[in-house]
C-alpha cells in the first residue's frame, strides 16, 4: 500500500473542545476533546452505548451538543441554520441502515443533493454520479431502485451518494453492522480504496482489520469519554487502560 | 437382490383441477359447508337479481316524453331522460349549455392527457389543469367578461354543481391538508398549536353545522359590505372541513417514514422545504394514497349535503323533480339514477388510485 497518498496534512479539519451532551439526565458525551487533521483516517470503537455514534452525529448536527465547541472545516456549529447547512454540504455521512431514498433510482439518489444543494446542472451531476458509481463498482445498477439491490450494494450506493457532494470529510456510522457477513468485504474494500485517496474519514466500526489497514489513529470510547487514542499498531499490541484491554479481548478473541 | 420387473397398474387420472369444472370444484364445492353456502347464496342471487334486471332493463321504458309512456311495469327511465338536462345543468340557461359542455370536454381531455402515460409534457398538463383550468372554468361558468352573459351561481345546479363543489374541494383540500399536517409536526410551538387547534375544531364539527354556519350565521355577523356568494361560502366550508381530515391522513403518512430518511436528507444539507418536497412527502403521500382517495370519495358524496342550504346539486335537483305532480311515484328511478352517477365517479377514483399504487411501487416496503 502506498503511504505517500495517505499523507496527513497539519491543517486542522475538525476540532471538538470540551463537548458535552445530555439526553435528559443521561450524560452521553463527557468533555470530549478531539482534533482531526485533514486527510486523517480515524476509527472509533467502543462498547454499545459508549457515545461513539452520538459523537460523530454531533459533527453534522444530527444531534445537538449542549456545551463546548465543534469546529468543522473552519465553521463553528451553532444554532445558525446557515452554519449547519454549510457544514452539512462539506460533510458526507454513511449510515448503518443505508437510508437510501426508496422512491428514487440509484442515479437519482446520487444526483439529488448536487442538483438541489450545490445547484450543479443535471447533466454534470449525472456524469459525476456515474463516475462514483463506477468507483464503487455498480454502474450497471444506476437505473434500479434501492429496494432491488442487496444490502452491500445499497451501502455502496450510499457511499457513492455521499461522495457526489465532493465532501471534505466522510463520516461512517457503523457502515457494515447491518450487513450479512459475505457483504461486509465488498463495502470495506470500497472504504479502504477511499481511505487510500486521502479523504478525511471518521469511522465508527468494529471491523478491527479495517482499523489496522487504514487508520492513522484508533479511538476507544466508553461511558461517554475518550478512554484511549493511539496509532493502530500501539493500540492493538499495547493497550494502556484496563477497559481497552477488556474490550479488545472480547472482540478479538471470539 | 430383489428386482421387481412386474409393471404396476396405472393409477386413475387425478381429478380435474383446471377448466371451469375444476375451478368450481376447487372454489365453490370443496367442502360440504362451502357447497351449502354456494347453493344458498346462488339461490338468493337468482331470486333477487333476476327481478332487479327484469325491472331495470327488460321491462323498463326508455323513450317518451311523459309518464304515459311508462306502461311496461318496469322502471320508468323516461322520468330521467325527460329531465336529464336539468339534472346535468341545473337552472343554467339553455342557450349557455355549450359553456358547460366545453368545460366538460376540456377537463376530460386534460384528465385523459394526465392519465395516459405516454403523453409528452405531462407535468405541464398537470400544472395547467391545476392552475389555469380553474380560472378558465370560473370565467366560462360565471361569465361577465369576454362577451359572455353572467350566470348567477344560484342558477348553477345538478351534476355541474356537484362537480364544481367536488373538484374545488379536492384540488384545494390536498395542499391545505399537506400544510396543516406539516404544521402539526412542526417544532415551532405557535405553528404547531395553530394547526392542531384548526384540525381538531374543524374535524370535531359536523359538516352540516359548518354549512349552516356558512350560509346562515356568517352573514349575520359579517359586516354588510362583505357579501360573499353562497356558493363560495359553501366551498370554503367544505374545503376547510375536508382539509382537516386530509391533514390527519397525511400526518399518518409522515409518521410512517423512518427517521433515517429525515437524517439522510438533513446530512446532505437539504433545507426543510427541499427535504419535505423531495424526500418525505413523495413517500408519505404514496403510502397514504388509499386514505387520500377515501377522503376524496367521502368529499364527493358529502357535497350532496349542500341541499340543506338551498344549493341544488345532483341529489337535490332530482329530489325536487320528484315533487313535480306530473311525475309523482318515480322516486325509485330518481334515486337509483343519482346513486349510479355518484357510484361511477367514486368507482373511477378508486380504480385510478389502485393503478397509481401499483405504478408507484418501487420494490421497497418488503425490505427495511
Amino acid at each position: 500500500m502506498s503511504t505517500d497518498s495517505m499523507s496527513v496534512s497539519d491543517q486542522v479539519m475538525i476540532e471538538l473542545k470540551n463537548v458535552n451532551k445530555w439526553y435528559g439526565d443521561f450524560h452521553v458525551l463527557k468533555d470530549i476533546n478531539l482534533t482531526v487533521n485533514k486527510g486523517e483516517r480515524i476509527v472509533i470503537c467502543g462498547p454499545s452505548g459508549s457515545g461513539k455514534s452520538t459523537m460523530i452525529r454531533c459533527l453534522n448536527r444530527l444531534e445537538e451538543h449542549q456545551s463546548g465547541d465543534i469546529i468543522v472545516s473552519g465553521t463553528t456549529l451553532t444554532n445558525d441554520l446557515k452554519h449547519i447547512e454549510t457544514i452539512r454540504r462539506e460533510v458526507g455521512m454513511v449510515f448503518q441502515h443505508f437510508n437510501l431514498f426508496p422512491h428514487l433510482t440509484v442515479l437519482e439518489n446520487c444526483c439529488l443533493a448536487p442538483i438541489w444543494v450545490r445547484k450543479t446542472p443535471r447533466k454534470e451531476a449525472e456524469a459525476t454520479a456515474m463516475k462514483y458509481l463506477e468507483r464503487v463498482k455498480i454502474p450497471e445498477q444506476a437505473h434500479k431502485y434501492p429496494g432491488q439491490l442487496s444490502g452491500g450494494q445499497q451501502q455502496r450506493v450510499a457511499i457513492a451518494r455521499s461522495l457526489c457532494m465532493n465532501p471534505e470529510v466522510m463520516l461512517f456510522d457503523e457502515p457494515t453492522s447491518a450487513l450479512d457477513p459475505e457483504m461486509i468485504k465488498e463495502v470495506l474494500d470500497v472504504m479502504i480504496e477511499l481511505a487510500q485517496e486521502g479523504i478525511t474519514m471518521l469511522c465508527v466500526t468494529h471491523e478491527m482489520g479495517f482499523a489496522k489497514t487504514v487508520a492513522n489513529r484508533v479511538i476507544f470510547m466508553d461511558g461517554g469519554q475518550i478512554i484511549e487514542e493511539n496509532e493502530p499498531q500501539e493500540f492493538f499490541n499495547n493497550p494502556q487502560s484496563d477497559r481497552t484491554k477488556l474490550f479488545l479481548s472480547q472482540i478479538l478473541n471470539h | 437382490m430383489i428386482i421387481n420387473d412386474k409393471k404396476l397398474p396405472d393409477l386413475p387420472p387425478p381429478t380435474s383441477t383446471s377448466g371451469p369444472i375444476g375451478w368450481l370444484r376447487n372454489n365453490l364445492f370443496d367442502t360440504p359447508l362451502n357447497s351449502i353456502l354456494t347453493l344458498v347464496i346462488g339461490y338468493l342471487l337468482v331470486t333477487n337479481l333476476v327481478p332487479l334486471i327484469q325491472w331495470a332493463f327488460i321491462d323498463a321504458d326508455w323513450i317518451g316524453d311523459s309518464r304515459d309512456a311508462c306502461t311496461s311495469g318496469g322502471a320508468c327511465w323516461v322520468f330521467v331522460s325527460v329531465r336529464l338536462n336539468q339534472f346535468l345543468y341545473g337552472f343554467y340557461p339553455e342557450s349557455e349549455y355549450w359553456r358547460i359542455n366545453t368545460l366538460f370536454v376540456l377537463l376530460g381531455l386534460l384528465l385523459a392527457g394526465m392519465i395516459y402515460e405516454k403523453t409528452p409534457k405531462r407535468g405541464w398538463i398537470a400544472l395547467f389543469t391545476l392552475v389555469v383550468f380553474p380560472v378558465i372554468a370560473y370565467f366560462m361558468l360565471h361569465g361577465g367578461s369576454f362577451g359572455l352573459p353572467v350566470v348567477e351561481t344560484h342558477k348553477w345546479g345538478g351534476l355541474t354543481l356537484t362537480l364544481v363543489l367536488a373538484l374545488v374541494g379536492i384540488v384545494a383540500s390536498l395542499p391545505i391538508g399537506v400544510m396543516l399536517a406539516l404544521g402539526r409536526r412542526s417544532h415551532m410551538p405557535i405553528v404547531r398549536s395553530f394547526c392542531t387547534i384548526f384540525i381538531e375544531v374543524w374535524r370535531g364539527v359536523p359538516l352540516i353545522t359548518i354549512l349552516f354556519m356558512a350560509s346562515v350565521m356568517l352573514p349575520l355577523f359579517a359586516p354588510e359590505e362583505i357579501d360573499l356568494d353562497k356558493l363560495v361560502r359553501a366551498l370554503i366550508g367544505i374545503t376547510l372541513f375536508q382539509s382537516a381530515y386530509m391533514a390527519e391522513v397525511i400526518r399518518a403518512g409522515l409518521q410512517a417514514i423512518p427517521k433515517g430518511q429525515y437524517e439522510a436528507a438533513d446530512a446532505m444539507g437539504l433545507s426543510y422545504w427541499k427535504k419535505m418536497g423531495l424526500i418525505i412527502l413523495p413517500q408519505a403521500l404514496k403510502i397514504v394514497i388509499p386514505g387520500i382517495v377515501n377522503t376524496f370519495i367521502a368529499l364527493f358524496k358529502d357535497t350532496s349535503l349542500v341541499l340543506i342550504i338551498g344549493l341544488f346539486d345532483l341529489l337535490a335537483i332530482v329530489q325536487s323533480a320528484l315533487a313535480d305532480p306530473k311525475w309523482l311515484g318515480y322516486s325509485t328511478e330518481g334515486y337509483v339514477f343519482v346513486a349510479f352517477v355518484f357510484w361511477v365517479f367514486c368507482f373511477a377514483m378508486s380504480r385510478y388510485s389502485q393503478y397509481l399504487e401499483r405504478k408507484l411501487h418501487t420494490g421497497h416496503g418488503a425490505r427495511q
